[in-house]
């Protein structure tokens, strides 16, 4: 009796995972291949890509083709293996690409030149491919150092503004930032800096920063969700460092997340240390459906696609007659100047920089 | 032996030969001077080092808190013993992401150390060896107080009849049978922390890192691929070095034991010692194990309105943010449906290779019991960038398709159900089956009379073991999962990975239900457990 039903229960273990095999590929075979190639466009990012799927049905709608959307870990490494994958690519179009890498994929030869439709609506500052259209400008974001308003105002301190003041005694312990190695955004910073006070300042400056209690983490997540006093995650970790190197977009995001909605962002924007990040996209080279992933394209920098983005990625659009949804211009920051340095500089120093800025500040 | 071998080949050894030899043949001709030059280079023999004195640190920490509980585990019958057993088990097939987090509160500012002694090991190596004992306290319980429950106790009663001391007793009978057992779990436990990733990565910060953390510095951040794989090279003999003498204390520990049924040898503690002894054990295991665990689940319940479900009820919706095509609770369903074909993979091809290992002996045999093992210590990047370049062509242009993360997740699996089942199958008397057939059976039969019976409780808690770390296995999904079918690691990162008290909410409550299927998985196998000479 006992055995009979130890051999149902295996004998149900068995059926389940053999359901669920049938269960996953069922959905797969409907979406892939066959006859049906043409008609579904893949699109390879990184991990933060999101679109609202209204505006994915608009697409499909507009001209017929299906997008299918590829994530493959951080921006870095989606980028990688793009590289690693060239001329034979898992899709069509890869978005992702910044202007810190931006070298490293137009050296490695994995787009095929494209002049997107509407390209006359985006500034010519960040069509920083003009010449030969590898790639496509499709969003601008600002890398800043995001303060906790709430510790200011508790030690009646006012909230630093610009890399001057971050070295100032009074901020002296109260900075985290990221591994310039490893996190976009903590390479982000060691370039703002760069920019702000030259190819040999700099170093002088992250000494002096040392000085004053810089903490350095890995990634993103442990800087915000563990480190920083103000976000909803820092909290919650009894995080005790009021100053974090995030984006200009972050206290939007605080607000848009929590419940209630509060009337002001908990957290605030040191204007005067941002790096302008500009993400593209670009045609894989090999890409099986080539008038698909140009039709993509067109529709990235679309006004419907690009007012769609900044609630869905927390980034702003390059179009220049998109609006902005109200929790930007509500709750984030103006930046007026940003940093930023050309990415053949960028990919001419890199390297040397990081590993200079590692054995100065990681040692 | 043929599918499990061409498994292996196919899934492992050929991704992993193509992207180590991307790295040193870039233009078709090796280069093997980069070998040398990375070697010598300070920073990566600086990795090397900090890798193998942490390891060796950990694993000497892991035995000293371990040892104790393994011995209480064993010997000791007490109310809740099954829960707990599983309980302590639950860390070591959680996604380090998730208990890193939890670890931190504890020994990190404002944790518990910090407010009653105002101790902080946040930036301390000492907070990577704790994460490590957390980890891999269940591989000493339950690879050694596994045997130590079915020693004999009557071998050492003998020997106090016969007017030894108690200590003595101990030394002459107990210690030289656990011994093998010791060293087996000691070796496993170095294995886990030499090739560390989530821990070192999310408590060590930048300054500490290990082969493994720059092993995926290497490839996925720098793409400095020649670098990488000197590395990983490395790093595959120091394994293969670790596999090798694992195999030989294993060999010895099947040799000659005289076991019983657990249930005859535990006992209601008596006497002050053991009580204390449980007392101290049962404190450990609150403190580093139960707190951080409850630490994650107080926080997935601390909305603004004070305590309460709404972050698990929000996973039910996508939101209106985006971060998903679908509810974050789908992640879940994915997850297991995932793990279940994972399950299924490693069974039949852990199964099939036991079956094969169980029956012959030699040195080959020997050696692919090793290769077995080696996924355990070869980086998941590694093996993800190298499904990238090899399974890129048909008929095997599985790039895109779901197979490829239950292929990925049974590759961890499979060393487990091999470990499982190896004993068992080794202890089925062969004189039965011959029994069986000169009274007429068909092989099958035979096996279906003889073998099935006898392994059903084995396989069924392989099944168990390799459905958990499915469940939890991040590093290669992560590459891998499509976006519209996360699974729930890959989903709380993605929700860490956001700005805003829903998310960081949300990742917390997935997080918990994370660990309750896990906690659950192993609750059910520790019912279906009865013999414990497997490893695991």
């Amino acid at each position: 009796m006992r055995s009979t039903k130890k051999l149902a229960a295996t004998a149900l273990a068995a059926a389940l995972g053999v359901s669920a095999l049938a269960a996953c590929g069922g959905k797969d075979d409907a979406k892939t291949d066959g006859g049906t190639k043409s008609k579904t466009v893949t699109l390879v990012s990184h991990d933060s890509f999101a679109a609202s799927d209204a505006v994915l049905k608009e697409f499909t709608a507009q001209t017929g083709y299906t997008v299918k959307v590829l994530k493959s870990g951080d921006a870095g490494a989606a980028l990688n293996q793009e590289i690693l994958t060239k001329g034979s690519p898992r899709g069509d179009v890869f978005f992702g690409v910044d202007n810190t890498l931006l070298s490293r994929a137009l050296d490695n030869g994995i787009f095929t030149p494209y002049e997107a439709k509407g390209l006359a609506g985006v500034p010519a500052d960040v069509q920083l491919d003009r010449a030969e259209h590898r790639v496509t400008p499709i969003d601008t974001g600002d890398i800043c150092v995001n303060y906790d308003k709430k510790y200011f105002a508790d030690k009646k301190l006012s909230p630093p503004q610009s890399f001057a003041d971050l070295i100032k005694p009074e901020y002296k312990g109260l900075l985290v930032t990221e591994n310039a190695a490893t996190s976009s955004p903590g390479l982000g910073f060691l370039l703002a800096s760069a920019a702000q006070y030259g190819d040999d300042g700099w170093q002088d400056y992250w000494k002096k920063l040392k000085d004053n209690g810089v903490k350095v983490v890995d990634g993103w997540e442990q800087a915000y969700n563990q480190e920083f006093s103000g976000s909803a995650g820092g909290r919650k970790a009894k995080g005790d460092r009021p100053l974090v190197v995030s984006y200009a977009s972050s206290p939007p995001v605080e607000v848009l997340y929590a419940k209630p909605q509060p009337t002001e962002a908990p957290t605030g924007v040191a204007t005067g240390t941002c790096f302008r990040q500009t993400e593209f996209a670009g045609l894989l080279k090999g890409a099986k459906n080539p008038d698909g992933g140009k039709a993509l394209l067109d529709f990235l920098i679309s006004k419907k696609f690009q007012e769609d983005m900044p609630l869905n990625m927390f980034v702003d659009p390059v179009l220049k007659d998109a609006k902005l949804p109200e929790l930007f211009t509500k709750f984030g920051a103006t930046v007026s100047q940003t940093h930023t340095v050309a990415p053949d500089k960028i990919a001419k120093n890199r390297e040397q920089w990081v590993k200079t800025w590692s054995s100065l500040v990681l040692k | 032996m043929a599918l499990p071998l061409a498994f292996f080949a196919l899934f492992f050894a050929w991704p992993v030969a193509a992207i180590v030899g991307r790295g040193l043949r870039p233009d078709g001709g090796w280069q093997l001077g980069r070998l040398g030059e990375v070697l010598t280079e300070p920073d990566l023999q600086h990795v090397l080092w900090f890798t193998t004195w942490q390891a060796l640190a950990s694993t000497a920490l892991t035995l000293l808190i371990a040892l104790p509980g393994a011995y209480v585990f064993a010997r000791l019958d007490f109310p809740g013993r099954d829960l707990l057993r599983a309980v302590v088990t639950v860390p070591f097939v959680l996604p380090t992401v998730v208990v890193g987090t939890a670890f931190l509160a504890l020994v990190g500012r404002g944790g518990l150390l910090d407010e009653l002694w105002g101790v902080r090991l946040d930036t301390t190596v000492w907070a990577i060896l704790l994460a490590h004992v957390f980890f891999n306290y269940a591989v000493v319980v339950r690879t050694v107080g596994g045997l130590w429950a079915q020693l004999d106790p009557r071998q050492e009663e003998a020997a106090r009849v016969l007017g030894a001391s108690r200590l003595a007793a101990w030394r002459a009978v107990t210690l030289p049978a656990l011994g093998p057992a010791v060293a087996a779990a000691a070796l496993m436990v170095f294995l886990f922390t030499f090739t560390s990733f989530g821990v070192v990565q999310i408590l060590g910060g930048p300054t500490f890192s290990t082969l493994e953390v720059e092993i995926y510095r290497q490839t996925a951040q720098l793409l400095d691929l020649p670098t990488a794989a000197v590395l990983t090279l490395v790093q595959f003999a120091a394994v293969g070095l670790i596999l090798a003498v694992h195999a030989r204390t294993v060999r010895r520990r099947e040799s000659t034991l005289r076991l019983v049924d657990p249930a005859l040898t535990a006992r209601r503690p008596r006497g002050t010692g053991q009580w204390a002894l449980l007392a101290g054990v049962l404190a450990v295991v609150a403190v580093l194990i139960l707190l951080p665990l409850g630490v994650l689940v107080a926080r997935s319940l601390d909305t603004p309105d004070g305590y309460g479900l709404d972050y698990f009820r929000s996973l039910q919706s996508a939101g209106e943010g985006g971060t998903f095509l679908v509810p974050p609770l789908e992640a879940v369903w994915n997850s297991v449906q995932y793990a279940l074909a994972a399950t299924a993979i490693a069974l039949v091809v852990g199964g099939l290779a036991a079956a094969a290992l169980a029956r012959r002996g030699g040195r080959l045999v020997r050696g692919f019991d090793a290769l077995l093992m080696l996924p355990l210590g070869v980086s998941a990047v590694t093996v993800g960038f190298g499904f990238l370049i090899t399974l890129d062509k048909p008929p095997l242009d599985l790039r895109t398709s779901w197979i490829l993360v239950p292929l990925a997740q049974a590759l961890v699996g499979v060393p487990f159900v091999v470990r499982t089942m190896l004993p068992v199958l080794r202890a089925v008397d062969g004189r039965l089956r011959e029994a069986a057939a000169v009274l007429g059976a068909s092989p099958l039969r035979v096996w279906r009379e003889v073998d099935l019976p006898l392994v059903r409780r084995a396989l069924l808690i392989a099944a168990g073991f390799a459905f958990a770390v499915s469940l939890g296995e991040f590093g290669a999904t992560v590459f891998i999962a499509r976006p519209d079918r996360p699974t729930l690691p890959v989903a709380v990162a993605r929700l860490l990975g956001r700005a805003g008290d829903l998310n960081y909410g949300q990742a917390m409550a997935l997080s918990t239900i994370l660990m309750v299927v896990c906690a659950a998985a192993l609750l059910l196998l520790e019912r279906a457990r009865t013999d414990r000479t497997g490893e695991f």
